[in-house]
This record gives structure tokens, C-alpha cells and sequence, in this order.
């Protein structure tokens, strides 16, 4: 078995605007099971910020427990990284934001780690609208201890051993929403040239970003009868749009057909072009999404690409109104500015 | 793109660029591995099935097989092939009782061979099992040819390639040395059921026309004749100062020889700029250790000689001037001409072929170069009973493509002797074996070593120089070579791809260190060629495109810089990947009538 990747590359590897190959976002050999889904969602982090340029000594990774929460060691190597508790990863995400709100921000957390142990946390974060992209790689299933069934095992999916799940899923994107998370997607792992825009979005969006990547478990939840397989999940998948994420401002040149086609201008002035493919459904019109989610789930289809936009509501650091310099990059004459102006705080009270 | 045909012997032959690159086909990386684990004797073996003269070779190969090397495409330095085949070569063990036993039941046929170099002893060896009666002329005192008398012996030490020579003609060739041929058409009234000749190109280039040419002839000497003449030890000496003229391998065996004769100012006066001198790279690296000055840009204008003794030449310097075809031109510099002071000359110009024992009314056609008209597949000329091969038959080139040529014109005259078509030759034999051991487990070492081209140590320039048979060159080291050994990618380990065990996962597309795979929609070659994760610009490497899959995509995998870790199987949910060894062999003569024949022992 293999424990170290080559070192050597492609000698024709494009780079990027930073001068950097994709080599300098992977990380060192996965030691998940052959064919994970959580693999693919990894490469397509990696393949993102690669082509966002981002310097990876300004992403942190911070993941719970799990097979997903391990992935975090597998990408982004050269990038900063916190593997947490069970199910916390959202606690230690708020107190790396609140201290360095200059940096990327991914969660990566598994069905168990948010929709069960952590999920506490991952209505409260959502609550908080804290700026960061948590993915949930979504396997309905407990791979690290051989594949019972999960609090997002579609009822009636049947595990390896043939046994039928009898419990209501939790349906985490439709729950995000319904809490209000301002970003709120939905992809598989298997399908690259959807997940990679989303993340790119996500990434661009100023406040929480959830991803609800559904992420196929090859050793346990792959079988005949289960609804999280590759192939149930390619026969069911039903794409909201197609998507374009343009980081500039563009000229605009669209093909699609203009009833079809919206645009949602982000923050920072970047665009997520979207090729409407499902009807009645508007990406900022709440109540169409949670609709469209309903309908989607009573024809057993899963509803994948971006569900939900809102560039409007502010994100945890405009809530507390916190200073523009990140607070870890504060010193002691700013926190302790002296006497004088403390008299004069003291002063505005009396 | 249609999905390719793996079936087709040659599409993995060609992923091992090595071995197709080689004149012979040698399975290089089958016996790196095995001089890996030590084991040199079987690692000789391979080699002496395939290119006969391992020791030779190992030594003195032109090693098209180097520049063909993966790893200059992936790092820069070849793997140091040539020198490991000599790693076997030196440290192998009793060879002889794997090789062909004589005495070999006759089949009542009778073969001349004329010349005992390369060609014609390859042709020997793959023939003498058959039971044909072969008799082999030439006119040196003993066998090898070219390799006797143009390779110096601080290359190629003496006891090496008797060895070698020996262990062919120890198979029964009843062989007449100091016999020079003067009559083909004396050889084909004789009984003889064909004849291959293998004369090579004897005869060195001069400068006839050059001023001074007659004058000073005392003191200018072909080339090869002079080399050969050191090698009889008919030249014992030469003069303090030398000028050879000419950027080949013999202009280099010439000077360093020169070293050794007594040459204290030897220069190396040529006319082509030195990047593009026809010399290897590393003889060039050779003659300059040995203070050997290599002048480049000059062109021969005339001897100079005063009282009938030389004293130099004169020389114009010229520049190298490309037309948009990339034609050369050397045109005059307008600068002075040079005079380089000399008191004696080697012309190593190039050498040419030479058939005046030929007679023109044997039905043996010559061409308007006075070449012979020799079919290139079956090496058999106008005259059906004559073969040709080696450099005799399409002009000089170099020892392994001499083997090459024996290897086919030995199965064409076996042929020609049963009475079938010379057309209808052997396929290779080839073998795809999974070298799965277990889950995520090989039988060979997948792992790539970064380390860079080990160098080979050489004696010391004080004691070589002093003795013209005191080889330069000492070998590998066993641990040394053995980490060289790991810096060979294991090209004939293929990935082999099973569309219909295939999930899409991507994992595969994902894990690959060089980006050769990736999952997309088909499209023509050259549009195709331009979607993958790095588009695949090398057109001399195939793509492996498979048959569409579920979700209408097709995998392509760019051979270019595939390393062959064995990451894409390791990583594959399904064994859709696999990493299975190819092993491809020539099918030489003595294998026809076997349908597996006995390559490994």
C-alpha cells in the first residue's frame, strides 16, 4: 500500500494568478476507504481555491469527528487546521472567526457529526449567521463504526446487512433554511462541475454558506436498495440550475435563454449566474425553495445545485458590530488605549 | 474517440518507451527489477536473450533507450539503463548453463555467415539451435567485428567481449578467421543454403581532395584503420601533437586512443557546432576529462607540410545558419583562417560500405548509391538466397540495431529454408499478468524514488592514461546501482482500465500525481487531447480512451507522464483499475516452432 504520494507533477500543470500549481492545495494520501465520496469533495475544495487564487495560509479547516472530519488532513495542506470534538466544530469555527475574521472559514462535518451529536451546535451557528462555508458530507450512514444507519438514512433505505431504516430523515438543507442560513446548497460528490462553482460561491458569500454534499459510502451504504449509492443518487438527482460563478464583475454574454437565466451579485461584487432548470422555484424567494424542496422530496428526487441565496442579512461580526482589524490583530495600546480616553468612555455614561 | 485496442501487442509495447525505443525490444524494466533483487544472472539472461552481448553493451550501447526514458519527460535524467545492463553483466553468475546446449541435432541446412561482427553472431546464435551448419568468415584473427577493432579497449576490456563472442561460437559455428572474402559468387557455388553478410561499413571517409593530402600521408591515418591497427597492435605510438578531424564516436575513440599513444596535445577539430556533434553526449564529457580540446565551427581547408613532414592545418571558421525548414548551412565567418600545428592527423569523418568482393551479375541488385537492394522487413536482397544486415545493409548505425537486424534476418532465412513466405513472420510474444498481491497490495515496488541519476565512478585519469586496456569506466557499485534500480518507473507494469466494474467515482482522477486521467465527454483526438486536466500535448504518446461508460462520459488516460505508482488502482473502489505487467518478446528464430517459448529459467 502506498503512504506517500509522488513528488513529481505534471511539467505542463497550469498555474494560477498566485503562481501556484494545484499541487500546493492537496494534501498527503487519503487513508479513507477506496472510492469515498468524501474523496471527491475534497478534490473539489482543492480544485476551487486553486482557482480562486487563495493564498492557502489564509484558510482554516476545522472539522469534528468522522470520516468527513478526517478529510481535512487530506486537502489544503499547506493551510491551517483544527480537528475538534464531536460534533463542536462549529464552537471552535466562532471563536477562529470572532478572532481572525480575515480568514476562509471551512467546516467540514459528516451526518452524524451535524445531524446528531452536533446538532445543537449546527442550529445555533446557523442562528449566529457565522461567515463560513460548512459542508456536510452526507453519507446517511456511520462509516467509521461499520455503517448503521445515520439521523439522514432515508426511510426505507435499506443498509448493507439488508436492513430497512424504519426512522424519518432529517433533512439538513431544508432545515437550514427553515433557520435561516443565507446560503444553502445542495450537490453530490460524484459531480464535480456542480460542487466546485458552489464552493466558489460559498466562499465568496459573506455569512453562513451550507453545503449538503451528498457523498456516497463506498464500504457500507453503496448497495442495492440504498438511496445514498452512486447509482440511486445519479438516477434521482435533479439539478435546480446550472451554475456559473463569475469572481469579476463580467461582460455579460449569456447563452441561456434569458427567462431562464437570474444573476445574484454577492458582496464583493462577484456573480453567481444560474440556469434555472426547475420551475416555480426562485433562488431568493424563500418560500419557492422550501416548496420546490417539498415537491422534490414527494417524487423521491433529490434536488441538487443552489437552493437558496440571500445576500442581505449580516453576518455575526456585522451583528456585534466588531472593529474592522481583526481582534487578534490588535495590540496592547489598542486595547488598553490609557486613562485619558477611558475618563472620557466614563464620561459619556454619568 | 474509439476506445483504444489494448489487444493490439503493440499499444503497451509503446507505453514502455524504453523497450520500443530500443532497436532490439529488450524488456529494460523487467531486468531492473531483477538486478534489484540481485538477481544478475537472470537479469543477464533477459539481456542475452534479447541483445546477445549484455557485456558489450553494457559498456559501449548507443542507448537509444535513454532519451526515451519516462523519467526525462517527469524529472530530467534518464535511468542510467546502460550502465545497469553491465551491473548484471559483471556480478552474474554461471550463465552458460542457461543458455542453448549444443550439439544440436542437424537439420541438415548450411548457412555462411561473412563477417563475425554483431549481426552475423546474432544470426549464429539464433540459428545454431536449429541445427543449421554454419560457417563464419572474416578476416580479423578472431570474432566481434567492429567491436574488436573500433572500440578501444579502455571502453570495451578485451576478456569481455571474448566472452561474449565465445559464447556463440561455442555453440558449433565452425568459423574461418583470417579468411577474407574475395568472391561472393565463389561463396554461392558452394552448397551453402543462404548467405547473410555482414560486413559492416568498413571503410573510413578521407579527404582525398584536401591540399597536402599526398604529401603528408605519412602522418594522416584513417580512422578506423588506425584504431584497428591499435587494437592488433600493429600502432603502438603517435607523435605529441594530434588533430583528429570529425564529432562522432570515432573521433572520440580516436583522441582518448591518441592519450594513450604518447598524444600530449590532442584537439578534436569539427566542423559542426559542439551541441550538434554526433558524438554522445557523454564520450564528448569523456575526451574533455582527458584534456582533449574540442574545436567546433572549423572546416578542414589543408594540410600543411614542409620537406614531406606534416606541420599542422588550416582550417576556415564557420557559423551554423538554419534556413525555415530548420536546414543547416555553414557559412564562412569572414574571420582568418586558422592554422593548428600538428604532427599527425586522424580523419574520423564518417565511415561508408564497401562491396568490391560483390560481383554485379549475381542477380543482387545495386541501388544508384551502390547500397544493395535489401527489403527492410525481411532483410533478404534481389538475390534470394543473399541476406544482408547490420550496418552492410542500410549504411552505419551502431551495435544493437546490428543484433536487431541478425535477429530478423535469422527468422527470415529460417523461413526461406522451410519454404514458407519471408512474409509471414512470428508474432511477438507478449503476456498482461495482474500483479495484484492483496488489497492495495504489488508484487512490484510502486513506489517513485526522487532520487536524481546516479554517476558511475571512474579510475583515476593518472593510471588510465598510461595504459590504453585499463577500462575507465569501474561500474556500479551493488548498492548504488541498486538505488539507480529504484529510479526506474516500472513502465511495463500497465494500468489497465475495466469500463464495465467502473462506478465514477473520480477517485482515480482525483489521486493521480500527474494529472494523466480524466472523465469527460468524447470527442475527435485532437479535440479530446485539449479537454484533459492537462491538456495532452505530447502527440508521440497515445491516449488509452475507454468504451463509454454510465453517465456518457469515457475515460482518457494520457500516457505521457503516467508514473505507474499504482495509485489509481490503489484507490479504486472496484479493481476497475488493475497494474499488470507486459511482457513483450521479438520472437527470434529459435522460438518459431514453440509456442511458448523459454524466455525465464
Amino acid at each position: 500500500m502506498s503512504y506517500l504520494k509522488p513528488q513529481f507533477k505534471h511539467p505542463k500543470l497550469p498555474k494560477n494568478k498566485i503562481g501556484y500549481t494545484i499541487k500546493e492545495y492537496e494534501g498527503p494520501l487519503s487513508t479513507l476507504c477506496a472510492g469515498c465520496g468524501h474523496d471527491s469533495i475534497s478534490a473539489a475544495i482543492v480544485q476551487a481555491c486553486f482557482e480562486m487564487s487563495v493564498e492557502p495560509h489564509k484558510v482554516a479547516k476545522i472539522s469534528g469527528i468522522g470520516c468527513s472530519s478526517k478529510t481535512p488532513t487530506y486537502f489544503l495542506g499547506n493551510s491551517h487546521g483544527f480537528n475538534s470534538v464531536h460534533g463542536r466544530m462549529p464552537s471552535v469555527a466562532t471563536g477562529a472567526s470572532m478572532s481572525n475574521k480575515d480568514m476562509v472559514y471551512f467546516g467540514v462535518s459528516g451526518d452524524g457529526d451535524s445531524a446528531s451529536i452536533g446538532m445543537g451546535q449546527f442550529v445555533h451557528v446557523i442562528r449566529r449567521n457565522l461567515n463560513m462555508v460548512y459542508i456536510v458530507m452526507n453519507n446517511g450512514c456511520y462509516g467509521l463504526t461499520k455503517g448503521q444507519d445515520s439521523a439522514t438514512a432515508d426511510q426505507g433505505s435499506k443498509s448493507k446487512a439488508g436492513s430497512v431504516n424504519p426512522f424519518q430523515a432529517i433533512d439538513l438543507a431544508s432545515l437550514a433554511i427553515e433557520l435561516g442560513a443565507p446560503f444553502v446548497a445542495q450537490s453530490f460528490s460524484g459531480d464535480k462541475q456542480q460542487l466546485v462553482p458552489i464552493i466558489k460561491a460559498a466562499m465568496h458569500h459573506k455569512g453562513f454558506a451550507f453545503i449538503n454534499v451528498i457523498s456516497p459510502c463506498v464500504t457500507f451504504n453503496n448497495n442495492a436498495g440504498s438511496t445514498k449509492s452512486y447509482d440511486y443518487v445519479r438516477q434521482h438527482i435533479e439539478a435546480t440550475s446550472t451554475l456559473d460563478f463569475v469572481p469579476e464583475m463580467p461582460i455579460i454574454t449569456t447563452k441561456y435563454d434569458q427567462g431562464k437565466s437570474t444573476k445574484v451579485a454577492l458582496h464583493d461584487g462577484s456573480i453567481i449566474q444560474l440556469n434555472k432548470l426547475a420551475t416555480d422555484w426562485d433562488p431568493e424567494d424563500r418560500v419557492s425553495v422550501v416548496n420546490a424542496l417539498q415537491q422534490a422530496r414527494l417524487k423521491n428526487e433529490i434536488l441538487t445545485g443552489l437552493l437558496y441565496v440571500n445576500t442581505e442579512w449580516n453576518d455575526l461580526h456585522g451583528t456585534l458590530k466588531t472593529c474592522k482589524t481583526p481582534l487578534n490583530k490588535l495590540t496592547e495600546k489598542d486595547l488598553c488605549p490609557g486613562e485619558e480616553i477611558l475618563e472620557g468612555i466614563n464620561r459619556n455614561f454619568r | 474517440m474509439k476506445p483504444t485496442d489494448t489487444k493490439n501487442p503493440e499499444y503497451y509495447h509503446k507505453v514502455v518507451d524504453c523497450q520500443y525505443a530500443c532497436p532490439a525490444h529488450t524488456p529494460v524494466p523487467e531486468y531492473i527489477r531483477l538486478i534489484a533483487a540481485e538477481k544478475f544472472t537472470e537479469a543477464y539472461m533477459i539481456n542475452w536473450e534479447s541483445n546477445v552481448f549484455p557485456g558489450v553493451l553494457g559498456r559501449t550501447c548507443d542507448r537509444p533507450c535513454e532519451p526515451a526514458c519516462r523519467r526525462v519527460r517527469v524529472e530530467e535524467e534518464p535511468v542510467a539503463i546502460c550502465r545497469l545492463k553491465r551491473v548484471a553483466a559483471d556480478n552474474k553468475g554461471d550463465v552458460k548453463k542457461h543458455m542453448p546446449q549444443g550439439p544440436f541435432p542437424p537439420n541438415g541446412k548450411k548457412i555462411a555467415l561473412i563477417g563475425g561482427g554483431p549481426a552475423s553472431l546474432t544470426m549464429a546464435r539464433d540459428l545454431a539451435p536449429l541445427g543449421y551448419e554454419i560457417h563464419l568468415f572474416d578476416e580479423q584473427i578472431a570474432g566481434g567485428g567492429m567491436m574488436r577493432s573500433q572500440i578501444p579497449s579502455f571502453r570495451l576490456p578485451e576478456q569481455v567481449l571474448n566472452e561474449e563472442v565465445n559464447y556463440i561460437l561455442d555453440l558449433g559455428i565452425h568459423t574461418q578467421f583470417l579468411t577474407y572474402v574475395k568472391s561472393l559468387k565463389e561463396v554461392l557455388s558452394q552448397d551453402y543454403d543462404a548467405v547473410f553478410v555482414g560486413t559492416g561499413a568498413p571503410r573510413g571517409r578521407d579527404l582525398p581532395k584536401l591540399p597536402g593530402r599526398k604529401e603528408a600521408d605519412a602522418h594522416i591515418h584513417i580512422g578506423i584503420e588506425w584504431l584497428a591497427n591499435v587494437a592488433f597492435e600493429h600502432t603502438k605510438s603517435i607523435n605529441k601533437k594530434v588533430i583528429v578531424l570529425g564529432g562522432g564516436n570515432t573521433a572520440m575513440d580516436c583522441c582518448r586512443t591518441s592519450r594513450r599513444l604518447g598524444g600530449k596535445d590532442v584537439k578534436v577539430v569539427v566542423r559542426s557546432p559542439f551541441e550538434e556533434m554526433k558524438a554522445s553526449p557523454w564520450e564528448k564529457e569523456d575526451a574533455i576529462h582527458e584534456d582533449i580540446e574540442i574545436i567546433d565551427n572549423h572546416v578542414p581547408l589543408s594540410f600543411e607540410h614542409e620537406n614531406g613532414k606534416l606541420t599542422g592545418m588550416k582550417f576556415q571558421k564557420v557559423k551554423a545558419v538554419y534556413d525555415e525548414n530548420g536546414k543547416r548551412q555553414l557559412l564562412p565567418t569572414g574571420e582568418d583562417d586558422v592554422f593548428i600545428e600538428a604532427d599527425e592527423v586522424l580523419i574520423a569523418i564518417g565511415q561508408e560500405n564497401s562491396f568490391p568482393w560483390i560481383e554485379r551479375d549475381l542477380g543482387l541488385d545495386f541501388d544508384k548509391w551502390n547500397m544493395p537492394v535489401v527489403d527492410e522487413v525481411t532483410f533478404q536482397s534481389t538475390n534470394s538466397k543473399v541476406f544482408f544486415g547490420g550496418d552492410s545493409a542500410f549504411g552505419p548505425k551502431n551495435v544493437i540495431t546490428a543484433v536487431a537486424h541478425g535477429h530478423h534476418a535469422a527468422v527470415s532465412i529460417h523461413l526461406f529454408c522451410e519454404g514458407e513466405s519471408l512474409y509471414d513472420r512470428p508474432s511477438p510474444y507478449t503476456n498482461l499478468v495482474s500483479q495484484k498481491m492483496g488489497i492495495h497490495e504489488w508484487s512490484y515496488d510502486s513506489s517513485v524514488a526522487i532520487d536524481q541519476r546516479y554517476l558511475v565512478p571512474q579510475a583515476k585519469k593518472s593510471l588510465t592514461l598510461k595504459d590504453r586496456k585499463k577500462e575507465v569506466e569501474l561500474g556500479f557499485e551493488i548498492a548504488t546501482a541498486y538505488r539507480e534500480t529504484q529510479r526506474c518507473l516500472n513502465c511495463d507494469v500497465q494500468t489497465v482500465f475495466k469500463e464495465d466494474r467502473c462506478i465514477e467515482c473520480d477517485a482515480c482522477m482525483d489521486v493521480c500525481p500527474t494529472s494523466c486521467i480524466t472523465f469527460t465527454t468524447n470527442a475527435e483526438e485532437p479535440e479530446l487531447r485539449q479537454k484533459l486536466l492537462v491538456p495532452a500535448e505530447n502527440l508521440e504518446q497515445d491516449l488509452l480512451v475507454s468504451s463509454e461508460l454510465k453517465t456518457g462520459r469515457v475515460m482518457v488516460k494520457d500516457e505521457d507522464v503516467c508514473l505507474h505508482c499504482g495509485l489509481c488502482a490503489e484507490r479504486c473502489p472496484t479493481s476497475a483499475w488493475d497494474m499488470q505487467k507486459y511482457f513483450y518478446s521479438v520472437t527470434k528464430a529459435n522460438q518459431m516452432s514453440t509456442a511458448f517459448p523459454p524466455i525465464e529459467k
